[in-house]
């Protein structure tokens, strides 16, 4: 499908856009073009430079050189105020919304109108017919807080349409989704179209770019490998070789293997969350060497709890065992002396010190055993060869090991993270969404190591919300719903159907 | 004791309190946390007196108050936004450097007459019965002032544009610079904002409520308990305002305990008694301590209130807020 009207074929034309970060070269001479009434999908592991080369088009960054033209006309953006002026509407990655303010009061942050007194019922009403015309729901007088996921990307998407933009940048946008929530967001962005609106979308999603895009471009490393290409002819393989630049195997390479001794048993757990309330009710598992036991669910359902009570972050009740000892309520510190390892939800919260370096990072475990440690004080040049080693040994890509951890992409973040963890030759891993928001490449590393694991005889407990991924890496599946363990299967006899309606709670079973 | 004259001190000292906290509930809304006010209070304080001795004009030298504490702001504004320092530190220095200049500038102005900001009756309302003799009648210009000031800036706050633009800014800023809000202006803007009301409120120490400069004794301390309100009143100038009054009134209050010999009948403890005195005056303090530990607990458990990025500085394009 491709509309061109009048004057103007393209709403979008960036010619040869080149710009540099310390460093990196983050768009080389790209080129990139997104006709009227299309959904143009950009591809590219993370750091190729797709948020780069979008967040010049939306004004936040200038480029050394190149020229955009929209709707036919050259600009030059001075700040997103700009863009916004040209039609351009960008959705990031990271939501920009303010949780305190509600859905109306985002929508009109920034504007000119209102002038002074904020007549939000008036508005309200205003955003609730923008809603009707776009199939977009969101209680306008409800505190983004309060609302869903999905709801608040409908709130950036309202954000956008109520500035009158007809071109969508949407970043990612299904990286923080559940299944049923893309399947709507796609909906949405087909009726945008139909209404004029153009799209560009970015992804490293395949079988989603498939699904909605009329074109494609791929970015790898700055450079556009493919430019406005129909992604209908092409498999899931050929497109994963523009972004990486090599075959990438889908296959999973799973050994049958007969699980060993019993490594964490948990009987009877319950724990509560921030707010006191109950978040964990009575769950009872248990993992053996050698397998990976992987927990579905919808976020929220008392995942983020499980984990910290097991990796001795939460208080609870009952009983948690590591080779047949009790940590339950032991610090965290104990459980690293049991030999677990934790591979975080929340990368830059819980799993590193954003400011400290990749060395200060990769020995925060065993900064106090030798050659690190030589009893009282740290032994830089031995940390600094760890963290030289791990580098190499896990393919994390810095430019050095004393850059702050903050500066690495999420995958190598990721990467830097299972480099510590399991470096420690750890006997139970906890995973928790080891691979959301990575790129194809990264997911396949993260999968390995995890697998490699595996082989060496850990014990696994893997929680994810791609029901995919838990199924094909998994021994044994149980599924969470509010709070309690609804089924607990073979990986090999689970089908998504019931699984899915056990993540909703239409079904329940134990066996 | 007569809790009439309890109530209308603590109206009327309450107001300096007032004016300081609704300053940096006002910055910190935008994100900026500064400990400066004490500093700021003192040189407002300072500069209020020294202009209204050296025009005879009160009003003059309410001005320049405000401007005093306004000016010395920016000097945390400067090094917090655009250097992007921290801001406790850079708070608490700006404590030292007003305190120091407020001190070394007002050499010489102790025991001077200066003119002062009138008090006067309010046309109407003075006339309500008991209401109006307690809340309307011979307060000084500046207490009105500061009745004013709550609603309008509750309102400003929460109702309006501008304000809504500083409430995003102190709690995501990133969101607020995507659509075009001028993250770093407006910080500055408010920073600049909390200083003059800072100001305000050491002027209406020195010429207006408690008229004369006593160095760093105009001030004694008033500009923590600010503060303290602050995060009592979980960022929102009405209960902050009740807190000022009320600590007005407490302070009052341990004044006057000890005054009679005997209280309804019994002997007064307090008569006098050197040592109980300075328990009596620093009751006021550990009440503030136990007020500010009940609301900090509160805030955290209801986990609202504190704005999501204060303290923190804004660098475009990192992650984060």
């Amino acid at each position: 499908m491709t509309i061109t009207t009048g004057e103007f074929p393209y709403a979008v034309e960036m010619r040869d856009i080149v710009l540099r970060f310390p460093g990196v070269l983050a768009n080389d001479h790209v080129n990139f073009t997104l006709k009227k009434g299309e959904i143009h999908a950009l591809l590219g592991e993370n750091g190729a430079g797709k948020s780069t080369l979008m967040n010049v088009l939306a004004g936040l960054y200038r480029p050394e050189s190149g020229e955009i033209k929209i709707k036919g006309k050259p600009v030059t953006f001075n700040s997103p105020k700009d863009a916004i002026a040209s039609g351009i509407g960008m959705v990031h990655q990271h939501f920009m919304l303010v949780p305190t303010l509600t859905v109306t009061e985002n929508i009109l942050l920034g504007l000119k109108e209102p002038r002074f007194i904020m007549r939000l019922a008036k508005y309200d009403k205003k955003i609730l017919a923008l809603q009707e015309e776009f199939g977009l729901k969101a209680d306008p007088s409800a505190n983004i807080w309060q609302i869903s996921v999905g709801e608040q990307q409908r709130v950036e998407i309202l954000k956008t349409l109520y500035r009158g933009a007809d071109i969508l940048i949407l970043d990612e946008p299904t990286a923080v989704l559940a299944p049923q929530e893309i399947e709507e967001l796609m909906q949405t962005m087909r009726i945008l179209v139909d209404q004029g609106k153009s799209i560009i979308f970015i992804s490293h999603k395949l079988n989603e770019v498939k699904a909605v895009a009329d074109r494609l471009t791929v970015l790898r490393k700055g450079k556009a490998t493919a430019e406005g290409i129909d992604p209908q002819g092409l498999s899931r393989a050929d497109l994963a070789e523009l972004m990486v630049g090599r075959e990438v195997i889908f296959q999973i390479d799973k050994k049958a293997q007969v699980p060993g001794e019993v490594v964490l048993e948990v009987d009877k757990l319950s724990t509560t969350n921030n707010r006191g309330l109950a978040a964990v009710k009575g769950v009872s598992f248990s993992i053996r060497q050698g397998e990976i036991f992987g927990i579905a669910g919808i976020a929220g359902n008392g995942q983020s709890e499980l984990v910290e009570a097991i990796t001795g972050l939460r208080e609870s009740e009952g009983s948690i065992r590591i080779n047949g000892v009790e940590v339950s309520n032991c610090s965290p510190g104990k459980a690293i002396n049991c030999g677990v390892a934790h591979i975080p939800e929340d990368r830059t919260g819980v799993g590193t010190a954003p400011n400290l370096s990749v060395t200060k990072n990769v020995i925060m475990k065993n900064y106090t055993e030798s050659p690190i440690s030589n009893g009282w004080r740290i032994n830089y040049p031995a940390a600094h060869d760890h963290a030289v080693d791990l580098k190499e040994g896990y393919d994390i890509q810095t430019p050095t090991v004393e850059t702050q951890a903050r500066k690495l992409s999420g995958g190598n973040l990721q990467k830097l993270i299972l480099a510590r963890e399991i470096s420690g030759k750890p006997q139970l891993i906890v995973a928790m969404q080891p691979t959301r928001g990575l790129d194809v490449g990264a997911i396949e590393s993260i999968q390995k190591l995890l697998l490699e694991q595996r082989s060496n005889g850990a014990a696994i407990l893997l929680i994810s919300e791609e029901l995919d991924e838990l199924l094909e890496l998994s021994d044994r599946v149980a599924v969470i719903f509010n709070g309690e363990l609804v089924g607990q299967m073979d990986a090999s006899q689970a089908d998504l159907n019931t699984i899915g309606m056990m993540m909703t709670g239409s079904l329940r079973s134990n066996e | 004791m007569n809790l009439e004259v309890i109530l209308r001190a603590g109206l009327s000292t309450g107001t300096i309190l007032i004016f300081a906290a609704i300053g940096e509930i006002i910055a910190e809304r935008a994100g900026v946390m500064n400990l400066g006010v004490e500093g700021m209070m003192l040189i407002g304080a300072m500069a209020a007196f020294k202009v209204a001795y050296a025009t005879q004009n009160a009003w003059l030298g309410l001005l320049a108050g405000i401007l005093a504490g306004g000016i010395l702001s920016l000097a945390h504004g400067l090094v917090i936004i655009h250097f992007q320092a921290d801001q406790t530190v850079s708070g608490l220095s700006l404590t030292f450097l007003g305190t120091g200049l407020a001190l070394v500038l007002g050499e010489g102005l102790t025991g001077l007459n200066t003119p002062t900001i009138p008090s006067v009756d309010v046309p109407l309302l003075s006339s309500i019965p008991f209401i109006g003799r307690i809340f309307f009648t011979d307060f000084n210009i500046l207490v009105y002032i500061g009745y004013l000031m709550i609603p309008l800036s509750w309102y400003f706050i929460f109702k309006t544009r501008p304000g809504m633009h500083l409430r995003a800014v102190g709690e995501k800023p990133s969101a607020a610079d995507t659509l075009g809000v001028n993250v770093y202006g407006i910080r500055y803007l408010y920073t600049f904002v909390g200083g003059c009301l800072a100001g305000l409120a050491g002027a209406s120490i020195s010429i207006a409520i408690s008229p004369g400069w006593y160095s760093s004794l105009t001030t004694s301390g008033q500009g923590w308990i600010a503060i303290a309100l602050v995060i009592f009143a979980r960022w929102n100038p009405v209960p902050a305002a009740l807190g000022g009054y009320l600590f007005g009134m407490l302070r009052r209050f341990t004044l006057d305990l000890q005054g009679p010999m005997t209280i309804l009948g019994v002997k007064n403890p307090f008569f006098y008694d050197h040592n109980l005195v300075f328990f009596l005056q620093m009751m006021p303090f550990i009440l503030t301590i136990i007020a500010l530990l009940w609301g900090s607990g509160a805030a955290r458990r209801k986990r609202k209130g504190t704005p999501a990025a204060l303290g923190i500085p804004y660098i475009r394009g990192e992650r984060g807020l």
